[in-house]
């Protein structure tokens, strides 16, 4: 029998494969065919536009996973590159009413310059210190764009309703085929056909040389630099990447809320990404999608059914804890457990059940 | 000039608050190689302790800030004991991370038990001032920096002759040649989070004293300690307090200035010019002035 459905890895070919299994490939159709019925299963607008929410952060939280997952950069500015991606749209998009792909490319590049700007920093500096100097961007940065009144409105915020039409698809009200769907299906599909973009993009680079440096870099930074990985180069292209897809981020941040002010850009969103990736799995691409799924649908699931539980308020003022200190304490918490109990996040938990089931019945 | 003079005594007087937080987070640095981001965290609640124990049981006042320090210390000790010593041999990255998960957690948590209301310390200093010609000394800030002062002291006294400061720094120094030494790697690290608690209080009672008030954007205040120890090295106390004065006078200078020479930089430009400061220091000397230049060997 050839044991070709179990995950064997006989040479290096079959170590870089983007599939490895026929389950996998199949699984990937079976997900694809999910996103892709279940604005139409589920036409709830609530649940439609936390799954929007958590496609966007997703998008951001792959770009953090390569940058502190596989590189080993922990880095607190994510929230400023999405700011760069956001007021990027509104100049472009909202402003010069450019089209969708241009606002959305251009964001993801000025994020992408910005980052890598900034990304020296990063050479000169080991792990631990960027964590400090990227919590001074997310301060920097808020003071520039609340003090740019010009383009982001001030303190009080800006509309931002930038072109969202790609040829005869328009996703603010798609209609296909005589079907008209709402904005939020619209928009579903567009964020999630990025995420899975922006996965195949990720996945591409850990699976290939590249990814194989940033992993050296992350486990052993000296060995890395003696067996001939060049540290500026990749800790400089990994900063590049996550900004680029942090900013891509913001961009569709900003576009589907329709509205954004400078602080919306806080350190706190900072912690949220970082929240994802502990929580998804760090080092792992598909985790952060897992993270970012968890990081949305916690506060909604907080704020819908809040009212059950005891110790939440029921009107403001009224004592006990907001919806958002319960958030903030949730995120916390769970940073730590799961830095204890599973450093690896929920995608090991995912990894450690397939795994039970690939032999099941037997034990191993 | 009188203004000038004013703004440096300023200057100096918020420098000394930033470096009684600064301090907190050398000496856990010093000891245990973990870059504290819940330090904010521990001032915050440092203060909201003394507030509590004083206005609410009206304890005296120097008797509550007493009590307060060792409240905080115990928390701190508690939180290097129940959470800290499961990471020993993790990444420093997930530790770092850690303290981040922490400080998300005090700061709604003190919210959700004092509220977000500005409260009076009840601090016998108020809003009194000294007069020496046309310069005005706070009282409350000739305290400030006395204290920075004293802490700064009793820092470069216990490193230096008490047996724990000495095996504190041999445990920062190497951790498995000390534990071979009998030192216990343990105790240092409960220590070390509890001295890091107990100036916390401190620094958050000067932060809450006269007009500033109980608050919680307390928090935020600390983190501008960031640039102070970035400033002057993560493992060097001294450096902590001077990289602490020169962000104070930074910051209340621009304050000064700012706004009459280059308006274009916006409104509370001086509210991050220390992170602007912290850059380009950081871009000339990665290691601060006072730290030490870490050693990459093969």
């Amino acid at each position: 029998m050839r044991l070709r459905n179990l995950n064997m890895t006989r040479d290096y070919a079959d170590d870089l494969k983007l599939f490895r299994t026929r389950q996998s490939k199949a699984s990937i159709v079976a997900v694809l065919a999910l996103a892709l019925l279940l604005p139409v299963l589920l036409p709830d607008d609530f649940w439609l536009s936390v799954l929007v929410y958590a496609g966007i952060f997703a998008i951001g939280a792959i770009g953090l996973n390569l940058l502190s997952g596989y590189t080993g950069q922990v880095s607190l500015g994510h929230a400023f590159f999405m700011a760069c991606g956001a007021y990027t749209t509104m100049m472009l998009g909202t402003r010069h009413e450019l089209p969708l792909p241009v606002w959305l490319l251009a964001s993801a590049v000025v994020g992408g310059l910005v980052g890598g700007i900034v990304g020296p920093f990063a050479l000169r500096l080991r792990g631990n210190y960027l964590a400090v100097i990227s919590l001074g961007l997310v301060f920097l940065g808020q003071h520039v764009f609340e003090n740019w009144e010009s383009l982001t409105g001030g303190p009080g915020g800006n509309g931002s309703t930038a072109p969202l039409s790609l040829g005869f698809l328009d996703f603010n009200a798609l209609a296909v085929g005589g079907r008209a769907y709402t904005r939020n299906q619209s928009f579903f599909w567009l964020v999630w056909a990025l995420v899975f973009l922006s996965l195949l993009i990720a996945k591409n680079i850990v699976r290939s040389r590249p990814g194989r440096a940033m992993q050296a870099i992350r486990d052993r930074d000296v060995a890395a630099q003696v067996i001939g990985v060049s540290l500026g180069r990749y800790k400089v292209g990994a900063f590049v990447v996550s900004s680029a897809l942090a900013a891509m981020a913001g961009a569709l941040f900003a576009t589907y809320q329709q509205f954004i002010a400078p602080d919306s850009f806080n350190l706190f969103l900072s912690i949220q990404f970082v929240f994802m990736i502990i929580v998804g799995g760090i080092g792992t691409v598909f985790g952060s999608v897992i993270g970012a799924l968890f990081a949305g649908l916690l506060p909604a699931l907080v704020s819908k059914y809040g009212g059950s539980i005891p110790f939440i308020e029921q009107q403001p003022g009224a004592g006990g804890l907001t919806v958002f200190q319960v958030n903030q304490i949730a995120f916390g918490v769970l940073i730590i457990l799961f830095l204890i109990l599973e450093p690896r996040g929920l995608a090991a938990v995912w990894l450690r059940i397939k795994a039970y089931f690939r032999a099941w019945p037997f034990s191993y | 000039m009188t203004n000038f003079l004013q703004l440096c005594f300023a200057g100096v007087a918020i420098g000394a608050l930033y470096a009684l937080v600064a301090l907190g987070f050398v000496v856990i640095y010093k000891a245990t190689g973990v870059i504290n981001f819940a330090q904010g965290g521990l001032v915050l609640l440092g203060c909201y302790l003394t507030y509590n124990i004083h206005q609410t049981w009206g304890v005296p006042f120097y008797l509550s800030i007493l009590l307060a320090m060792v409240a905080c210390a115990l928390f701190g000790a508690a939180i290097e004991r129940f959470v800290l010593r499961w990471m020993v041999g993790q990444p420093t990255f997930a530790v770092l991370m850690l303290t981040i998960g922490l400080l998300s957690i005090i700061d709604p948590a003190v919210t959700a038990v004092w509220g977000f209301d500005r409260l009076n310390l009840g601090d016998p200093w108020g809003i009194e001032v000294l007069k020496s010609g046309e310069v005005v000394f706070a009282v409350k800030d000739i305290w400030t920096i006395v204290l920075a002062a004293v802490v700064l002291l009793a820092f470069f006294l216990f490193f230096r002759y008490s047996s724990m400061g000495v095996a504190m720094r041999a445990t920062a120094f190497d951790q498995e040649a000390a534990i071979a030494q009998g030192i216990s790697a343990r105790r240092v690290f409960a220590l070390s989070w509890a001295i890091a608690g107990a100036v916390a209080t401190l620094a958050g009672v000067m932060l809450a004293a006269g007009a500033g008030g109980v608050r919680p954007d307390i928090q935020y205040i600390a983190l501008i300690a960031f640039p102070a120890i970035i400033l002057g090295g993560l493992d060097s106390p001294a450096g902590a307090v001077v990289g602490g004065i020169i962000i104070g006078l930074t910051q209340t200078l621009t304050a000064g200035y700012q706004p009459e020479y280059a308006p274009w930089l916006g409104n509370g430009f001086n509210g991050v010019m220390p992170y602007l400061v912290m850059i380009v220091i950081l871009m000339v000397r990665p290691y601060g002035l006072f730290g030490t230049p870490e050693v990459r060997r093969v």
